[in-house]
């Protein structure tokens, strides 16, 4: 009962017209950036087709093929529009559309160009641009557009044509086995397909910008790790979920990702008892810095990524950023550094992290927070202030005690109720 | 003994009644409470939440639990008449809804709304061409059920929502409690706005319902206190509802052949009914079609329902007059006097209705009691 759509619905319909869904057979992929990498194609494509294979799992009739140097999912009977909101999804595609397959006659190609006119809402123009792969086809590609495109203004009313802005565009492509009609490109994310640029570590606290660093970083192929930092009970369950609910939400672009939660109290707690208040963010930070350095090495991440934005907060500025970092080698990825709030909550809405982020759940970086701290704090001053704690100690106990959360694209439902 | 009053409410489920009583015992704490025992039972509440989500093919932060059908109805009307009423104080709907849109129409009207009561045509369906004519620039709200709870019409709710896709800002609120779980309705797909369901009438348990309510959709809350499901509706989760709920859909998915098997019966049950009994009119789409088939809206006119639902208890079957809400008054259905049904015709009525466990058997076992009762009866009040 539950699988086939909606079998009322054709019954009550009068008109009958408005009702006709088309039928898709395959969706042509596009993905631009990836044939500029020369001799490193293959293996980028073969990454995009194994992410896409992934991403399209529930979907057990769908294949992945390639011809004339073209990537299509053959849809075989799955339904276009579930399958297309999963490609948006995925790092790699430039852009796709579904297309309708038909014998290479002219009245077949006429007859599919024409449901994709009456299935298309809200245009009034069109164009047709036919091309002839197979040259043994008796009519040559000019000729195909005049007589497809007439076909079409004698079948649908009203529309026009206009060969210079297009509402539709309807493609043709004439091939010997088949012909392919398809309508306009449906913009993928572009990017690079996740995994093509090794592995990274992501310091994912429970905000705003953050997650938004990681997806940023998805985007130019990075395989994702996360790392939150955890003060129980000066943070509380609530902000751990928050954080795995978060990372889970960038499986959905990121696949499968591996979240390290790391035991912050005692660390938290010493800095606050030997450090000069004003030095507590600094430091806390550097602190940060080292665990994570030392996690992406265990896990053989080859960067750090952060949700800096230059300016944002006191240990955002360049002086913080200088003394912080000085105690890494490892680079550190800030894809944000140059946004605005605004810019940065965009994307988060786009990316769905928003609303998650904006739950009102304190983290690390917020409890200890001091009256005024220090922004243009001195890494001599800090050296100085760190001598004051166990330092080895503390990081080892934090890298050993750290529990490994990992998550994939599926939902995990801890409940097998239902 | 058998039950066919499956649109009043159905037998809860043994296994969601295992889930439910392994909830009580187990996951107890408050899933609003900051402790771990709070975040365990808010994240069983988030996992129903996605089954109920997927079902409506919608984002799970779309979904707020409610305490049932009635809540959902009432909500989501007076929520966005609150909401909206600086635009426009006008509403729509239709004659046929349940009392629970009906009379918080009849409550807003009080309040000085406009309310458009849509007719319907013989067989209780509204036309989406009288929809779009009743719009005018103070319609906030058009509220119209999917599947009528007395007859079984269905709505051409793609169509209506198609023809509302030209007023962005005009809101559509679907009742889809005698359908969800049924037959598929998506949101999104049919361009609708809101969309209540409740957890009882699917072997699900009572007291507990949700109202879809599309991203970006503000309305003003029933209830406050708490700020529970995003602040539209405080109170304390019901979480041994919600999860019974959640199993309860998925309890349904794994039967296939549910409105198949059900048309197939209610074909059969007629042909034999209208064969062996006079005079008797079947309410509804006659053609079987646009018809949620497992309900059957039947009049015996000469009999009263009371006396035809008692007679058929007296032979171990259970069946409804008109709707469970409106039951217990002995006036003629709304509904059916909308569809054009005499006084006589719309006061002889009765709902068999089948439910996920209704057996073959059960319904020819109806047919055979109604064909025994129904002639005694016509003749102790002499119809015939």
């Amino acid at each position: 009962m539950c699988g086939s759509a909606d079998p009322c619905r054709s019954k009550i319909t009068t008109s009958g017209e408005g009702a006709v869904k088309m039928e898709f057979h395959l969706i042509l992929l596009r993905y631009g950036e990836l044939s500029l990498k020369g001799k490193n194609k293959a293996e980028f494509e073969g990454r995009l087709i194994r992410n896409i294979q992934q991403k399209l799992k529930e979907f057990p009739n769908v294949r992945i093929t390639k011809e004339h140097g073209r990537m299509f999912v053959e849809l075989n009977g799955e339904p276009s529009a579930p399958v297309m909101d999963k490609l948006k999804e995925v790092f790699g595609l430039v852009g796709f559309s579904p297309a309708i397959r038909v014998e290479s006659k002219l009245e077949s190609i006429q007859k599919a160009a024409l449901q994709l006119v009456k299935n298309t809402n809200g245009i009034q123009t069109f164009k047709v641009n036919s091309k002839r792969a197979n040259k043994q086809f008796p009519i040559p590609s000019l000729e195909l557009n005049h007589r497809i495109g007439g076909y079409i203004l004698a079948n649908a009313q009203p529309i026009q044509v206009d060969v210079h802005h297009p509402d539709l565009t309807v493609h043709v492509e004439v091939r010997s086995k088949a012909s392919y009609v398809y309508g306009n490109d449906i913009p993928g994310l572009g990017g690079l397909p996740v995994g093509s640029s090794g592995r990274v570590m992501l310091l994912l606290s429970g905000g705003i910008d953050s997650p938004v660093a990681g997806y940023l970083a998805l985007k130019r192929g990075v395989e994702l790790q996360a790392i939150h930092f955890h003060s129980y009970p000066f943070t509380s369950e609530r902000a751990k979920q928050k954080v795995i609910d978060l990372a889970r939400i960038l499986t959905r672009f990121g696949g499968n990702i591996r979240l390290h939660v790391v035991p912050f109290t005692e660390i938290q707690t010493e800095i606050n008892k030997h450090c000069y208040e004003s030095y507590t963010i600094t430091i806390m930070r550097r602190m940060m810095l080292r665990i994570a350095e030392a996690l992406a090495k265990k896990n053989q991440a080859l960067a750090l990524v952060t949700g800096e934005s230059l300016g944002q907060v006191a240990s955002q500025t360049l002086e913080s950023m200088q003394t912080i970092n000085a105690v890494t080698h490892m680079p550190i990825l800030r894809p944000v550094i140059s946004m605005d709030k605004q810019e940065i909550m965009t994307i988060a809405k786009q990316i769905g992290t928003y609303e998650t982020s904006i739950l009102p759940y304190e983290d690390c970086c917020t409890i200890f927070l001091p009256k005024a701290p220090k922004t243009k704090p001195d890494q001599e001053v800090a050296e100085k202030l760190e001598a004051r704690l166990d330092l080895e100690r503390l990081i080892q106990e934090a890298v050993e005690g750290t529990e490994v959360i990992e998550l994939s694209a599926e939902e995990t439902d801890e409940f097998s109720y239902f | 003994m058998i039950y066919l009053d499956n649109s009043a409410t159905t037998k809860t489920h043994p296994d969601v009644i295992s889930v439910m009583t392994d909830v009580m015992n187990n996951i107890y704490g408050n899933p609003s409470s900051l402790h771990g025992l709070g975040v365990k039972a808010e994240r069983l509440v988030e996992q129903a939440r996605r089954v109920i989500a997927k079902k409506l093919d919608c984002h799970p932060s779309e979904i707020l639990f409610t305490s049932g059908g009635t809540e959902a109805n009432n909500l989501a009307i007076k929520g966005v008449a609150d909401q909206l009423q600086s635009r426009g104080r006008h509403l729509i709907t239709t004659s046929v809804e349940h009392p629970s849109v009906f009379e918080v129409m009849k409550q807003l009207e009080e309040k000085g709304w406009k309310v458009t009561y849509l007719p319907v045509d013989s067989w209780g369906r509204v036309s989406p061409d009288a929809v779009e004519k009743a719009l005018t620039d103070e319609t906030v709200l058009v509220s119209i059920m999917h599947v009528n709870n007395e007859v079984g019409t269905i709505q051409p709710i793609h169509e209506i929502g198609q023809r509302l896709a030209k007023y962005p800002k005009i809101l559509f609120h679907v009742d889809a409690v005698q359908s969800f779980a049924k037959i598929p309705l998506k949101p999104k797909q049919a361009g609708i706005d809101l969309l209540s369901v409740s957890a009882h009438k699917f072997h699900g348990p009572k007291g507990i319902g949700a109202l879809y309510i599309r991203k970006n959709v503000e309305i003003t809350p029933l209830l406050v206190g708490g700020g529970q499901e995003r602040g539209f509706r405080s109170g304390t989760h019901h979480v041994p509802g919600i999860a019974g709920m959640a199993k309860a859909v998925v309890l349904t998915e794994q039967q296939t052949n549910f409105l198949a098997r059900c048309q197939e019966w209610k074909e059969s049950f007629l042909d034999h009914i209208t064969s062996k009994l006079q005079p008797v009119l079947v309410n509804g789409d006659v053609t079987g079609e646009g018809t949620a088939p497992y309900i059957i809206s039947l009049s015996f006119p000469g009999l009263k329902s009371e006396v035809l639902v008692h007679a058929l208890e007296e032979e171990g079957v259970f069946v409804s007059s008109k709707s469970a809400c409106s039951s217990k008054l002995e006036t003629p259905s709304r509904v059916l006097k909308a569809m054009g049904r005499t006084d006589q015709e719309a006061l002889s009525s009765i709902r068999i209705s089948m439910g996920y466990d209704t057996t073959k058997e059960e319904i020819e076992q109806c047919a055979e009691a109604l064909i025994r009762v129904v002639p005694k009866l016509q003749q102790v009040v002499k119809v015939r």
